[in-house]
């Protein structure tokens, strides 16, 4: 156990904090609030000047144009971009989740015709996994996929498809054989959103904003060749999908809790109760020690995870602690600042009064969704009772 | 950076593990709790002969000279094992203290011994307000002789010689030293004694002042977390073997997810408060400055888990868990004598806070930690 950097992580660290000190755009904290549509031509250029410096998805294999960057220096990435103050990246499902499913499973010719594209954010991918029958039982996928000459015919219904206004592709699982057990008649398919029969209607959440999307699928042909993986086996490559997207994506979080904490601790001293701020009332004190303490123990719990995936190669089910952990706790963090700001923590954006621009009334709304999106929690703890504790299947 | 655990840690927390399943079996436990001292001649020298008891502290006081991290570890597998006695009381707190302020003669003279396995020991800190705070310590020196009274003294009826911290230092009194009185305070947890001490003009060498026992606390701090893990790992293995044997409704209790979940939260704590452990005795080897608070961090987490954990085992556990044939209860009432042992977690929180909120490095008003 040695939580120093090794001589090749701080070189590592010290090319990157170089690169970003000359390229991280100045002018992002003006972009930084503006509706995602607007914003979305910056945060592709950015990504792009990312792609351009060999930085856009270091933890991919050098083949891809990644760096094989190791868990740890994965981890520094994340922490140097956030102390760069760096905006993210427009093609985040892509270059998180669907780039590594296509490396570990596509073929050479899907490889070659998709990687590099996501990589450059020339191509924004988007996710069809869940539908209105199967969010937690996503096995239970209702869209049909029927083999036509060709060119496989797909027809369904897909939701909570992230970016799914915005997308050029889209990973679809569906279903190709109803015969099958549940688990075993999936294929996924790699589907161009342009292709006629795809229609995508934004989803409105309880934030009131359309975040997500619904994608609808009447007769939509896609050529057999963009299967990905092997017919009747998208069970095995969606479910590589999810535990890139639980495994990898706490690495970052944590570092978007501190940022918040620290606002919370400022704000504290400047809201006042029974006269005095905030920050000087016992209770309000413990509750953010609290949050405090578990912001770092996520962080603490995220590498040791990553020292136990380098060593055995593979994400594995402890992910669903990471989950189960940010999800809960970003709520609770959320909790704290109503409770600190009163009457003004349920003030939105348009309001003179709000805080922070509304920040933290949307926050308090769209964490609820937290413990719900990826996995709700009871699904982490089904997963952690039966893969991790060997506890008997509950359904 | 590595997190997990070198291959020489590995093969000191495995042996650990054997030696104490071997040695200090639950009938062991069960059998030492219904003792006086909850202390045995002949497990105690087994320990020192596995360096156990000078792990680390230098050689040139006979000790092993290990690093907190296998520290940690060895607390681990000794809360696992639920091994009653002096062991924490002596090493890695009396043992640490000594470390930490007293010369080379004394250390020659007091270190030496326990890493030797010849001499247990404890420290009285607690008066009868119970605060931590060392500005609220009331017992005097005159002369080197001390008056007052301790409480909450772990194993003070099995050590040879008592450390005492006092308002202006920390003094050292011989077990058999005149006008001190040992009682014993019953507590909830049976495998760990707690006393009573009064002290009326009692003779006493001082070994050192006050001002670096925080150090020293932090490493017993740690240790006590470590040991937590351990009595939360054993909890909870205990749990999901028995959710998986015991049988209603004509399945495994194991199977229905509100037993699954409780199951679940006590793997997602007991896994927070390992790695909050291992971290807080990497910062403490490591001398890194943030070592205090993530001590703190530690202690204020696994305080609460340790408690919580053994709630979800209890409750899984059914009328079995309600039982005194049941292990689970036993670990259960040392989790709660160590939740408050060196500052329950609102204590640690709100150190915290001094140092997250109010950016106090140092506070006058809890000098001791």
């Amino acid at each position: 156990m040695d939580l120093n950097l090794t001589p090749d992580e701080k070189q590592f660290r010290d090319e990157l904090r170089t690169w970003l000190a000359a390229n991280t755009p100045k002018d992002w904290p003006e972009w930084q609030n503006k509706p995602l549509e607007e914003s979305y031509p910056y945060l592709r250029a950015w990504q792009r000047k990312l792609y351009e410096g060999g930085w856009a998805a270091v933890s991919w294999p050098k083949e891809f144009g990644g760096r094989s960057a190791t868990l740890m220096q994965q981890s520094i990435f994340w922490e140097e971009m956030a102390r760069a103050g760096a905006p993210p990246m427009a093609n985040s499902l892509g270059l998180g989740l669907i780039g590594p499913t296509i490396i570990a499973y596509g073929t050479e010719a899907q490889k070659k015709r998709f990687v590099p594209k996501i990589l450059s954010a020339e191509e924004i991918w988007c996710q069809g996994f869940s539908e209105p029958n199967a969010g937690s039982d996503l096995a239970n996928l209702q869209t049909e996929a029927r083999l036509e000459g060709d060119h496989y015919v797909v027809n369904g219904q897909k939701v909570w498809t992230s970016y799914g206004w915005i997308g050029d592709w889209c990973e679809v699982v569906t279903r190709t054989d109803s015969g099958a057990a549940k688990h075993k008649g999936l294929t996924v398919l790699l589907v161009d959103m342009k292709t006629p029969g795809v229609e995508v209607r934004p989803l409105k959440q309880m934030t009131g904003e359309s975040e997500f999307n619904e994608i609808f699928f009447r007769d939509v042909r896609v050529p057999k060749e963009n299967v990905l993986g092997k017919v009747n086996d998208g069970w095995n490559v969606a479910i590589s999908t999810l535990m890139y997207e639980r495994g990898s994506y706490g690495a970052r979080l944590h570092l978007i809790f501190k940022s918040h904490m620290s606002r919370l601790i400022e704000l504290s001293k400047k809201f006042q109760r029974n006269g005095k701020p905030a920050s000087q009332d016992p209770i309000v004190r413990q509750k953010l020690a609290q949050a405090y303490a578990e912001i770092e123990i996520m962080r603490l719990n995220q590498m040791r995870a990553f020292s136990r995936m380098t060593a055995s190669g593979v994400p594995g089910p402890e992910g669903s602690i990471q989950k189960l952990f940010w999800s809960e706790l970003n709520q609770r963090i959320q909790q704290i600042a109503q409770e600190i700001f009163g009457p003004y923590g349920q003030l939105l954006g348009d309001d003179p009064y709000s805080i922070d621009g509304g920040a933290w009334s949307y926050g308090y709304l769209r964490t609820r969704g937290n413990t719900i999106e990826a996995g709700t929690s009871e699904v982490q703890r089904n997963i952690i009772g039966h893969f991790v504790l060997g506890l008997p299947r509950s359904y | 950076m590595e997190f997990g655990l070198s291959e020489s840690q590995e093969i000191l927390k495995d042996s650990a593990r054997k030696f104490f399943a071997g040695e200090c079996p639950m009938e062991e436990v069960r059998r030492l709790m219904e003792t006086d001292t909850a202390y045995d001649d002949k497990l105690w020298a087994k320990l020192a002969d596995q360096g156990y008891t000078g792990i680390i502290f230098p050689e040139e006081f006979g000790g092993v000279g290990l690093g907190k991290v296998e520290l940690i570890l060895l607390m681990e597998e000794a809360g696992r094992a639920l091994l009653p006695g002096p062991f924490f009381s002596t090493v890695p707190l009396a043992g640490a203290v000594i470390d930490v302020v007293a010369s080379p003669e004394h250390k020659r003279k007091y270190l030496e011994p326990i890493c030797e396995g010849k001499a247990r020991s404890t420290v009285a800190i607690l008066e009868a307000n119970a605060s931590w705070n060392s500005a609220d310590l009331k017992l005097t020196a005159a002369n080197s002789r001390l008056t007052g009274e301790k409480f909450f003294v772990t194993d003070a009826a099995a050590a040879n010689f008592i450390l005492v911290v006092a308002q202006d230092g920390i003094y050292v009194a011989d077990a058999q030293a005149a006008g001190m009185t040992i009682s014993p305070m019953s507590g909830m947890d049976m495998t760990r004694k707690i006393h009573a001490i009064t002290f009326k003009d009692t003779p006493a060498t001082k070994i050192g002042n006050t001002s670096n026992l925080s150090k020293a606390f932090d490493v017993a701090t740690a240790a006590l977390v470590g040991e937590l893990v351990g009595g939360m790992q054993r909890t909870l293995d205990i749990t999901v073997e028995y959710a998986k044997m015991r049988k209603q409704f004509g399945k495994p209790i194991g199977m229905f997810q509100a037993v699954q979940h409780h199951c679940a939260d006590m793997y997602l704590e007991t896994e927070s408060s390992r790695s909050a452990a291992y971290y807080a005795a990497w910062a403490l080897e490591e001398n890194v400055p943030e070592a205090s608070v993530a001590v703190s961090i530690a202690k204020a987490y696994a305080s609460d888990a340790g408690r919580t954990v053994g709630n979800r085992g209890i409750q899984v556990h059914g009328g079995m868990g309600f039982t005194w044939e049941n292990d689970v209860h036993l670990y259960y009432r040392r989790a709660k004598a160590s939740e408050t042992a060196f500052g329950d977690s609102i204590f640690h929180r709100e150190r915290i806070a001094q140092r997250v909120i109010d950016n106090e490095t140092t506070s006058a008003k809890s000098a001791l930690k």
